[in-house]
């Protein structure tokens, strides 16, 4: 399921490589408890900045996203559930 | 007397716990379980700079005090003084990475509101600086109201002033402790936040090493063939380098037995200790070169931080096969011990994929598998070298390896299509970043190994091995009559034979299989002993076993025997473990039943299929 729509907002799954972006909401009911715990834990939350670093060779999934200082691999799936607002272009430094 | 003051490890998962209780401990450790639960317990000991002994020890990595394994939960419960087995901790030393410490603080801000005196371990300071990061330690000290050192733990950098802040802690009065647990996260997240800020003094952003590398080993072309490449590597390392070392094990197990051979008197105690003890323990021992190799490799790929990756580049065909790439590491630890592999799935959170990973783990080619293959292959494979420097051995035991592999993939996909149906779960991990492990972090893990390799062939195998002696031993044949088919061992190999003959397996084979299942490379101690019985005057050692197994076996009956041994779980460790881990004996029966199906249509294919080549 994906988050509710807001203009200039796309979920996290579209995002293209080395794109900025700071999340806007997390749909948690669209994870089951144990897998909102662990985003939760990871740091995912509203406000916080965001940027997909990698995909996975097969099927381009799943997703290593950086949250804060942390690289952390999510699927697809899961990506699709955090709708983020793109803040910057593909960052040519890191 | 009053037992060691206590002082409890607890930090997130990647912060350098494990490098910093090596540093803390040295070799001084102990490796335990919880009772009642499959969680490992650490210590070891520590001695304060004025002499005072004091126990260390290494709880589980965890996110926060409000458990989502059964790691975690030992992690808060002994803290909390909960913990049967454990006493309440008399301090605490929290480890954080230092360049991760929006996320870490806030665990440590709900450790520490726990009361009990604690310590600061800043630890990876080196890493941050290479990152650009600068931290004011003082800042973050008087944020958090304790003392803060900064560490570099694999480097054993700061562990000195980590003591002596130890000791002021354990030297001042205890004041009492109050354990109430903070779980507003969202509230101790945004104080993380905050405090990790003030501590940050400046940040230059800098070309990270780890993004560099990422950006070569997550390729999604060159990440899959890196790591097919190391894989391939590994294997051939376990072959070709342990060939000197095993020779020399092998030539010292030949003088032992010749020179305990002629120091005893003719007899049957001669025969017990020489052909049961010396035969079957050494034969086994032989391959502990290879072993160690192994968990080289393994304690390697996890100390740099690869095997996350590995897991991460899986992902997708794992899930395909309806497993999670975090089965990636239970499985490839599982090559070298299904023991430890199948404790390491309680990271898996969906229990059918648990459980799913659990069954399908000894499949993966465990080192105790090793010693057989090196057996059968060494007498019955020509040592050819083919093109690169890759010999034809190591070929075929890469395409062992590829067979269990494979075996497990298709295993897991037709028990989710069948008793395990239902969604697969997901797939969340953190990627740490890359280091260089310490020398003595992977020395110290490959000693552990050897220990309990070596703790298991003076204990499981030298028992069945002298059990297995006394068996085929005695009756005593009289003259004209073979040993092997007057003994007791005889006989109920001729009852296992009738099941076993349609795929091509001998007496000798039937003999073996049945205190195989005790461990696998029990297999190799058996035949050992079996022929040092037939013929006690020929000479020892793994040459000539290779030799005699070389004319006494044809060659369909020889690969038949491997093909067994990708499936057959003859293992009664894994067997006790799966029924540990899963709360019962309705899975590990489900496991044994079909991987001995699966076995013997696999060595039935191979017999026959070798046959009429005509090889």
């Amino acid at each position: 399921m994906n988050a509710p729509f807001h203009p200039g907002t796309i979920p996290l799954d579209q995002l293209e490589l080395g794109g900025r972006a700071r999340v806007l909401s997390i749909d948690w009911d669209a994870l089951d408890q144990g897998e909102a715990c662990r985003l939760r834990n990871f740091g995912f939350d509203e406000g916080v900045a965001i940027e997909p670093r990698h995909l996975g060779p097969f099927g381009r999934d799943p997703i290593a996203v950086r949250v804060g200082r942390m690289t952390v691999a999510i699927r697809r799936r899961h990506a699709r559930a955090i709708r983020v607002i793109p803040v910057g272009p593909p960052n040519s430094l890191t | 007397m009053n037992p060691l003051p206590l002082v409890a490890i607890a930090g997130n998962p990647n912060a350098g716990k494990s490098a910093l209780f090596n540093a803390l401990t040295g070799a001084r450790q102990k490796v335990g379980n919880y009772p009642g639960v499959t969680v490992e317990r650490k210590s070891g000991r520590l001695t304060l700079l004025d002499g005072r002994p004091v126990e260390v020890v290494d709880l589980p990595g965890s996110y926060s005090l409000d458990p989502v394994s059964p790691d975690e939960a030992v992690t808060r419960d002994v803290l909390l003084g909960r913990q049967a087995g454990e006493r309440q901790p008399d301090a605490l030393l929290i480890v954080l990475d230092a360049s991760n410490l929006d996320n870490h603080l806030r665990f440590a801000l709900q450790l520490i509101d726990l009361g009990l005196p604690t310590i600061v371990a800043l630890n990876m300071v080196d890493l941050a600086r290479r990152d650009g990061l600068e931290l004011d330690q003082a800042a973050l000290a008087r944020e958090l109201g304790v003392p803060v050192i900064e560490t570099v733990a694999v480097r054993r950098r700061g562990i000195a002033e980590l003591q002596s802040a130890l000791d002021d802690m354990l030297s001042a009065p205890r004041c009492g402790v109050h354990v109430a647990v903070k779980n507003d996260l969202l509230h101790l997240q945004r104080r993380a936040r905050e405090i990790a800020s003030a501590a940050v003094v400046s940040e230059t952003p800098v070309r990270r090493w780890t993004h560099r590398l990422d950006a070569i080993l997550l390729h999604p072309v060159a990440g899959p063939i890196i790591l097919a490449a190391i894989m391939f590597l590994m294997f051939q390392a376990v072959f070709s380098w342990s060939a000197a070392p095993v020779a020399w094990i092998g030539d010292g197990v030949a003088w032992l037995s010749t020179t305990v051979g002629s120091a005893l008197p003719p007899g049957l105690l001669r025969s017990m200790v020489v052909d049961g003890a010396i035969a079957g323990v050494g034969a086994v021992i032989t391959f502990l070169p290879q072993i160690l190799i192994l968990f080289f490799f393994i304690l390697l790929l996890e100390g740099t931080g690869y095997m996350v990756r590995a897991a991460f580049l899986m992902d997708k065909l794992m899930h395909g096969a309806g497993l999670s790439g975090r089965a990636f590491i239970p499985l490839l630890s599982s090559f070298a011990c299904a023991v430890p592999g199948i404790m390491a799935t309680r990271t898996i959170e969906d229990p059918k994929d648990r459980l799913t990973t659990i069954l399908v783990a000894p499949l993966m080619t465990c080192s105790a598998r090793l010693p057989v293959y090196t057996l059968i292959i060494a007498a019955f494979i020509p040592n050819h070298r083919l093109m690169f420097g890759v010999g034809l051995q190591g070929l075929v035991m890469f395409g062992l390896y590829v067979a269990g592999i494979f075996g497990a993939l298709a295993a897991a996909l037709v028990l989710r299509r069948g008793v395990l149906k239902g969604a697969s779960g997901g797939f969340m991990m953190e990627l740490p970043k890359y280091q260089l492990p310490a020398v003595k972090d992977v020395a110290l893990g490959l000693l552990s190994r050897a220990q309990i390799f070596l703790k298991r062939a003076g204990t499981i195998i030298l028992g069945t091995t002298i059990v297995l002696w006394a068996f085929a031993s005695l009756p005593q044949a009289g003259p004209g009559q073979k040993q092997t088919e007057v003994s007791i061992a005889g006989h109920i190999g001729d009852a296992i034979q009738t099941v076993v003959k349609p795929i091509g397996f001998n007496h000798d084979i039937a003999m073996a299989l049945l205190p195989t299942m005790a461990a696998r490379e029990v297999a190799v101690s058996s035949i050992a002993t079996i022929y040092s019985i037939d013929s006690p005057d020929d000479a020892k050692g793994a040459d000539t076993l290779k030799n005699k197994l070389r004319h006494g076996w044809p060659l369909p009956t020889a690969l038949a025997f491997l093909a067994w041994f990708v499936f057959a779980p003859q293992c009664i460790s894994t067997i006790a473990v799966t029924r540990r881990e899963t709360n019962g004996w309705k899975w590990p029966l489900f496991m044994v039943g079909y991987l001995f199906a699966l076995a013997y249509i696999a060595a039935g294919a191979t017999y026959w299929t070798a046959v009429a080549l005509g090889l």
